[in-house]
């Protein structure tokens, strides 16, 4: 044997070693990698959650909301600025509503078309301003929109992420998908209802006036009812409807801590520390206010509405309300601590599975592929005998590879990856079955052993390589434009593939040079 | 003694009989697209929303009783089912209009409360806009890895067994989505998906090795004719062709047997697509390569190389 020869066949070797190597501490136990040095490769595969068990929440922008709120925003400019460069306006809405994309008011004179186009340009430069006469639309721009969901998304991932983390949930993963949506995989939970409601919910809170020249209602008023300047807000208790200004004296995002507290009656509330600038806007609208009602806003609904006793001068308050748990009072001061969302979150699609359903589907698979393997050898031992054992060899180091490539890549290993191996089994004989009929064909128009060997390998390569390399681009694709499980699965089936084109050719070949093709069968081969 | 599935010097006239071929591949087409068409498929909540639960009772679970307080809650439908292991059972409830996630997310409590004390192992909500993306996203994945499968080929080869080869791989990709037609036991989720282009994929590798055997003997043999040609190299690897098949029937048989309730409802899909992929290879792909002009080819002798 030449030296390249020999070469090649360590790095077989190698190769293969290294494969058993990385695929090991999947089945050591924990204990006895522990011991190992350091430098030991000890990562293992990685489980999607449909196997280890966990939480897949599927988080989507409420873009309805996200424009209604930039659009109020807008409006809210527009009708500082124009009263500012004095050009007249009627009919600007003081609530948008939601679902609401053009923002429409009309000028009291037409001839200031120009002016008001020029300041209304200048409010917000991605919206675009047309004037037709008296009538007034802003829209936004699409891209412009894009823009604004991204920064959302990316706003909610990192608030999410405080929220998780501050709950004590280990490992959560918090990714982009899409324009406007946020995947959250949370591994192992036992609770996803608490981990949705902390990720679903707004947080958003606000100190407001109450309307005190409106009454207080028992049902929702109708539209008409309402006034300019404030709007009627349900009781968080469910006990009626209370006018609240629309302008927020104080916003949550002035806050520098939130800690939930025991008052003298043992009653749960959450007491707040302001910044500076909160303290001090809170001291000066409570100092203007004594006598009137202060509504704790969140998310729409009132908390509590108190009176003012005097100026809270302190920087420092309370929410308080009849019916908090412990629980409820502790989750909101951790959502106040984290801030709130810059629009509402709702979940398109959650999948839980318990821990008990991932470790039976991981004992099934397991079962199945070692099945498929012994099967599969058995099968192959009876077509082609000594060659057969080979292949099976093949098709066991084919599995180990692929157990330590996924190891070392951290790949996700899903349900459907399991699918994969399994299908790995089935399919990595092929090489062997294209190699070992050929040898047959080239043995029974007569060629010497070692001669049909070596013909066999070298003619059915280009087929193993065109009907491989095939599969993989389809594969490929299906890793790309796939999701979640599919790209689990196309991972799975094109490691598969790379490791079953390595073993099938190298490794078997090493196998029936050094070991098969020995004294008496290097004349006469039993096949 | 080797075990002989295949002898090793079959003479089958796989293009003279094309046309019963053609012909029992044009049927299955026809029923996979009536079915399609008639019955459509049982989508499952990944496309069309709603709930899937499996949950774990202690003792025996009283199907008929959980069936009977699920439908007093108002549903579209509520379809239940024993799992393997006795004490488990499959709730599928498809969401009719309920597109808010409040809503869900209260009727989730309901059909809690409405199964009493027992172990949830699996629980699925999906809102119903998410299945036009997903159909969407595997439209691309498919046409996309059809695209890059017909370059390699084309190049490999040429362009007449690129086209044999996606025609007969869309005949197995659609006997695979007519096999959810007919049977609507199997539920289409997303797994049909990757078992549909799974199919496809093993599918073109199987015509590839046929080709593969083509385009060697026009090299060869360039006294025969394409008829002769076609037919000696089908018959070759003939043996190949069902072996490769055989293990891989039988590790999905395994897979289907012993895999739990989720792999089973992927593998067999896969496991019947396998089979109609392995006899489109044989009597579909390579006996249209007569119809290409793929003779004038091998006259001019003008075959792509291979890596020999």
């Amino acid at each position: 044997m030449n030296s390249a020869g020999k070469l090649r066949s360590y790095i077989v070797c190698g190769v293969c070693l290294l494969g058993i190597l990385l695929a090991a501490p999947n089945i050591l136990p924990v204990s006895f990698l522990n011991k190992l040095p350091s430098w030991f490769p000890k990562d293992i595969i990685y489980l999607g959650l449909d196997l280890s068990g966990g939480s897949h929440l599927l988080m989507e922008v409420d873009i309805d909301y996200a424009d209604q709120e930039r659009l109020s925003q807008v409006a809210q400019e527009i009708r500082q600025t124009l009263r500012k460069s004095g050009v007249g306006f009627s009919d600007l809405p003081h609530t948008v509503k939601l679902g609401d994309k053009v923002l429409k008011f009309r000028l009291n004179d037409p001839t200031q078309a120009a002016q008001a186009h020029s300041v209304l340009s200048s409010v917000d430069h991605d919206s675009s301003v047309s004037i037709n006469g008296e009538n007034v639309e802003i829209t936004h721009t699409d891209a412009s929109k894009q823009v604004m969901y991204r920064e959302i998304v990316d706003k909610s991932i990192e608030i999410i992420r405080r929220r998780i983390d501050a709950s004590g949930t280990r490992e959560p993963v918090i990714t982009r998908q899409g324009a406007d949506r946020i995947l959250v995989q949370i591994p192992g939970v036992q609770d996803p209802a608490r981990v949705k409601a902390l990720i679903g919910r707004t947080a958003k809170l606000t100190f407001r006036l109450v309307e005190a020249s409106a009454p207080e209602l028992s049902s929702r008023p109708t539209t008409s009812a309402i006034g300019t300047g404030y709007q009627y807000l349900p009781h968080a208790d469910g006990s009626g409807y209370i006018a609240i200004k629309n302008q927020a004296m104080v916003g949550g995002d002035m806050l520098t801590d939130a800690r939930q507290e025991y008052d003298e009656f043992n009653r749960s509330q959450v007491s707040f520390k302001f910044n500076n600038i909160g303290a001090k806007r809170f001291a000066k609208v409570t100092r203007e206010n004594v006598g009137k009602r202060f509504a704790i806003v969140l998310d729409g609904k009132v908390i509590s509405a108190p009176v003012i006793q005097e100026a809270i001068t302190g920087g420092s308050g309370r929410i308080t309300s009849s019916h908090f748990s412990a629980q409820e009072a502790s989750d909101l001061a951790l959502l106040l601590r984290a801030g709130a969302l810059p629009a509402p979150l709702k979940a398109v699609e959650e999948r839980t599975v318990g821990p008990g359903l991932g470790a039976d589907s991981i004992k099934a698979g397991t079962v199945a592929t070692i099945i498929a393997i012994v099967f599969v050898a058995l099968f192959m031992i009876l077509v082609y005998g000594w060659f057969g054992v080979i292949a099976s060899i093949a098709v066991v180091f084919n599995i180990v590879l692929l157990i330590a490539a996924l190891s070392c890549l951290q790949a996700t290993l899903t349900l459907p990856g399991i699918a994969g191996i399994a299908l790995t089994v089935g399919m990595a004989v092929d090489a062997n079955v294209l190699i070992n009929e050929r040898i047959r064909e080239e043995l029974r128009s007569g060629a010497k052993p070692r001669q049909a060997v070596d013909a066999g390998y070298q003619r059915a390569f280009s087929s193993i390589l065109d009907s491989n390399l095939t599969t993989l681009f389809g594969t490929a694709c299906l890793y790309v434009f796939g999701s979640g499980s599919i790209r689990g699965f196309a991972v799975t089936l094109s490691l598969g593939i790379l490791a079953s084109m390595f073993t099938a050719i190298t490794l078997t070949r090493l196998i029936v040079d050094h070991w098969y093709l020995k004294g008496s069968r290097q004349q006469n081969i039993a096949f | 003694m080797n075990l002989i599935l295949i002898p090793h010097d079959t003479k089958i006239g796989f293009i003279k009989s094309r046309f019963i071929t053609f012909a029992i591949f044009g049927l299955l087409a026809l029923v996979s697209v009536l079915s399609l068409t008639i019955r459509g498929v049982n989508y499952g909540i990944d496309f069309k929303g709603g709930y899937l639960l499996e949950v774990r009772s202690h003792e025996k679970p009283d199907i008929g009783a959980m069936r009977e307080n699920l439908s007093k809650l108002d549903f579209g439908s509520v379809t239940l089912q024993g799992l393997g292991s006795g004490n488990d059972v499959l709730i599928r409830i498809s969401d009719t209009g309920l597109s808010s996630p409040k809503d869900r997310e209260a009727m989730l409590g309901k059909i809690k409360s409405a199964l009493g004390d027992i172990e949830y192992r699996r629980v699925e909500s999906v809102g119903p806009q998410i299945g036009q993306e997903l159909v969407t996203d595997g439209i691309y994945a498919g046409i996309v890895s059809l695209l890059l499968i017909l370059i390699y080929i084309w190049f490999r080869f040429e362009w007449q067994f690129a086209v044999c080869g996606i025609l007969s791989l869309l005949n197995d990709g659609l006997a695979t989505l007519g096999f959810y037609g007919i049977f609507h036991s199997f539920e289409f989720n997303t797994n049909a998906l990757i078992a549909i282009l799974t199919v496809m994929g093993y599918s073109i590798n199987d015509a590839v090795v046929i080709f593969d055997r083509i385009r060697e003997n026009m090299r060869k043999l360039n006294n025969k004719n394409l008829t002769e040609i076609i037919d000696k190299s089908i018959n070759e690897t003939l043996s190949r062709t069902i072996l490769t098949s055989a293990t891989t029937v039988l590790a999905l048989l395994i897979l289907y047997l012993f895999g739990g309730e989720v792999i089973a409802s992927f593998s067999m899909p896969i496991l019947f697509g396998i089979v109609v992929g392995t006899f489109s290879s044989i009597c579909l792909a390579a006996p249209m390569l007569i119809y290409t002009g793929a003779e004038k080819v091998i006259k001019s002798g003008e075959t792509a190389g291979t890596f020999n």
